[in-house]
């Protein structure tokens, strides 16, 4: 067998594996998708028209509101499921069948690759059913062409890649479950401090260029831009970046992790 | 071979067998701590080999380098006619490994870890089918097949390990501490399925902590202390080595136990429990030399008893930081020694 149809075959059944896991235990993953659904109506229901209000210099109203935050709220969405991706790393590092893994004739980052594949899958169910969320509580797209939807879900997909990424080097460094959940935070707790919620503009000074330069603002506004026809300029390219940078960074993180003589 | 190894049977064996297992000079150290000093093996296919030695003696170290899980600091070796460092993957399509803690997936049922193994292996679906149905009823998890793996009890467990473990159909099995934590009666029947697996022609590789398993199992034991194999042999071969057996003679009388201890000098005495030792290789006609020599002085104890020398013994004395004696005939109590 070739290496590359060994690696697709191994991995692919690691796949199965982890699927198989959400599909018995849905309960982690159901868990991860409620901070975005109950910050979605939270921030439209309850604060939304006063949100709304101090958006576009004050003409805004809740429904904008909902347009305005959903692209942050998706993302947030991708955070939450990704440290989902960090805690059943870290909990399969500490189950005795990754050695048995690891004494086999298998593809050696099929582990990996089948944690990676699934939980790129999962951000993308999940990133489905807030959206749906979203469009029951009165969401419309206003003017994205095919195309436009697309590069969205082409973006949602690349971010989701970035963020598995870290997620499992984080799983991997972290000696239980526990430990994965608090390192693996940020990626929740980043958007929230980006331009999800409210403009950078509107920030205090100083904590502007905290919201302005990291990955998830540029993310954002990329995706408002392709949903909502708002400006999207450099931030593109950025978000590109950005995520590239990640993924790689992610990337060469797990695997020396996962190369490393185990405990 | 090492110097500092005792092997028994240098001439033993006949035309070697092609070894399944070698090792020579294999050195792991964590930090400060020097874990395995520098271990040769050699195991011949086909044969029951058991790496015996107390907790913390470097057992799992040995078989995580030999199941190429980890990486040694030093010296070689082969498994399967392969470099454990430079041909891990062919050392690994050779071997089946059934670690200390167990390797099953426990989210998904007994079935479902078998189908995994099997696809794993590269099996066709069918043949994935029939070999899981098999293994399953061979273990006796057929009726639990379709339950999670985490409900399994510990025996079970260990079964359904070792059967994931054969889905490849290894040829060298690693088993580390098969049996602890088990109850006598998986434990007997953990014995079988190892000896069964023996008459298939498999090499096992077996660590444990009990005499008694080796002693049961294994064709070769080698007593590994402190990272270092302290003896090597057949078991038979490890008794050898200690002294002989010993009659124990015990006394409730305190006076009597005295009057006894100063006409059998060269007894070893115990005097907390008023017993005294005398070496003997238990055999009709030193017992009877024994007895009538009690009678002529006049000796009565209250309880006498015959102590051959077993594994434990082997075990305490090379284990238990005490020399290991060359003089046969030298009093000795093992026992004692590793308190």
């Amino acid at each position: 067998m070739s290496s590359l149809s060994l690696t697709v075959r191994d991995s692919s059944t690691m796949l199965r594996r982890n699927l198989l896991h959400v599909r018995r235990y849905p309960s982690l993953t159901l868990n991860l998708l409620l901070s975005p659904v109950v910050l979605l109506l939270l921030f439209v229901y309850i604060f939304g028209d006063v949100m709304g209000a101090g958006l576009d210099g004050g003409g805004a109203d809740r429904s904008e509101y909902l347009s305005y935050i959903l692209p942050g709220i998706l993302l947030l969405t991708i955070g939450g499921t990704t440290i989902g991706t960090a805690v059943s790393v870290a909990m399969d590092m500490t189950e005795g069948i990754i050695a048995r893994f690891r004494t086999m004739a298998i593809h050696r980052g099929s582990v990996i690759i089948g944690h990676v594949i699934g939980s790129v899958l999962q951000c993308l169910m999940s990133v489905v059913l807030v959206g749906a969320v979203a469009v029951a509580i009165g969401f419309r797209s206003t003017d994205a062409t095919a195309l436009e939807w697309i590069l969205a879900v082409g973006l949602l997909t690349l971010v989701s890649l970035a963020l598995t990424w870290i997620a499992v080097g984080m799983g991997l460094v972290s000696p239980n479950p526990e430990g994965a959940s608090n390192n693996a935070l940020p990626l929740m707790v980043l958007p929230l401090i980006s331009s999800a919620f409210v403009p950078v503009d509107a920030m205090p000074g100083w904590f502007q260029p905290i919201a302005e330069y990291q990955p998830f603002t540029p993310a954002i506004e990329t995706l408002r831009g392709l949903l909502l026809g708002t400006e999207i300029g450099h931030n593109g390219w950025l978000a590109v970046a950005w995520c590239l940078g990640l993924a790689v960074l992610g990337y060469v993180w797990s695997k020396s992790l996962f190369n490393r003589d185990p405990k | 071979m090492a110097s500092s190894v005792m092997s028994t049977s240098r001439s033993a064996g006949g035309p070697q067998a092609p070894a399944a297992v070698s090792a020579v000079g294999l050195r792991k150290s964590y930090g400060d701590k020097t874990v395995l000093d520098g271990i040769d093996l050699r195991i011949p296919a086909g044969s029951v080999f058991a790496l015996l030695g107390p907790n913390g003696a470097g057992k799992t170290t040995a078989v995580k380098i030999l199941s190429t899980l980890i990486t040694a600091d030093g010296g070689q070796a082969q498994v399967a006619g392969h470099d454990v460092a430079t041909s891990p993957d062919g050392v690994r399509a050779a071997i089946g490994v059934t670690g200390q803690f167990s390797a099953v997936d426990g989210l998904i049922t007994g079935e479902e870890n078998m189908l995994l193994m099997a696809d794993l292996h590269h099996l066709p679906k069918r043949e994935a089918r029939r070999v899981t149905a098999e293994l399953l009823d061979r273990f006796d998890l057929t009726e639990a097949a379709k339950k999670p793996a985490s409900t399994y009890s510990g025996g079970m467990k260990r079964r359904l390990d070792i059967a994931m473990t054969l889905v490849g159909t290894p040829r060298i099995i690693f088993l580390d501490e098969p049996t602890t934590g088990l109850d006598p009666r998986s434990r007997h029947n953990m014995w079988g399925i190892i000896r069964e697996l023996v008459s298939d022609g498999v090499t096992v590789f077996l660590t444990t902590q009990y005499l008694e398993e080796a002693d049961e199992l294994a064709d070769r034991i080698a007593v590994l202390n402190d990272g270092k194999i302290a003896a090597e042999g057949s078991a038979e071969e490890l008794k050898r080595m200690i002294p002989g057996g010993q009659v124990r003679l015990r006394f409730s009388d305190p006076a009597a136990y005295q009057s006894a201890a100063s006409a059998l000098r060269e007894a070893s005495r115990d005097d907390e429990s008023l017993a005294l030792q005398l070496p003997s290789d238990g055999s009709q006609r030193e017992l009877r030399s024994l007895l009538d020599w009690l009678d002529s002085a006049g000796i009565e104890a209250d309880e006498l008893t015959v102590h051959t020398p077993d594994l434990d013994d082997v075990f305490f004395a090379l284990t238990g930081g005490a020399d290991i004696p060359n003089q046969p005939n030298q009093p000795n109590q093992p026992k004692e020694t590793a308190r």
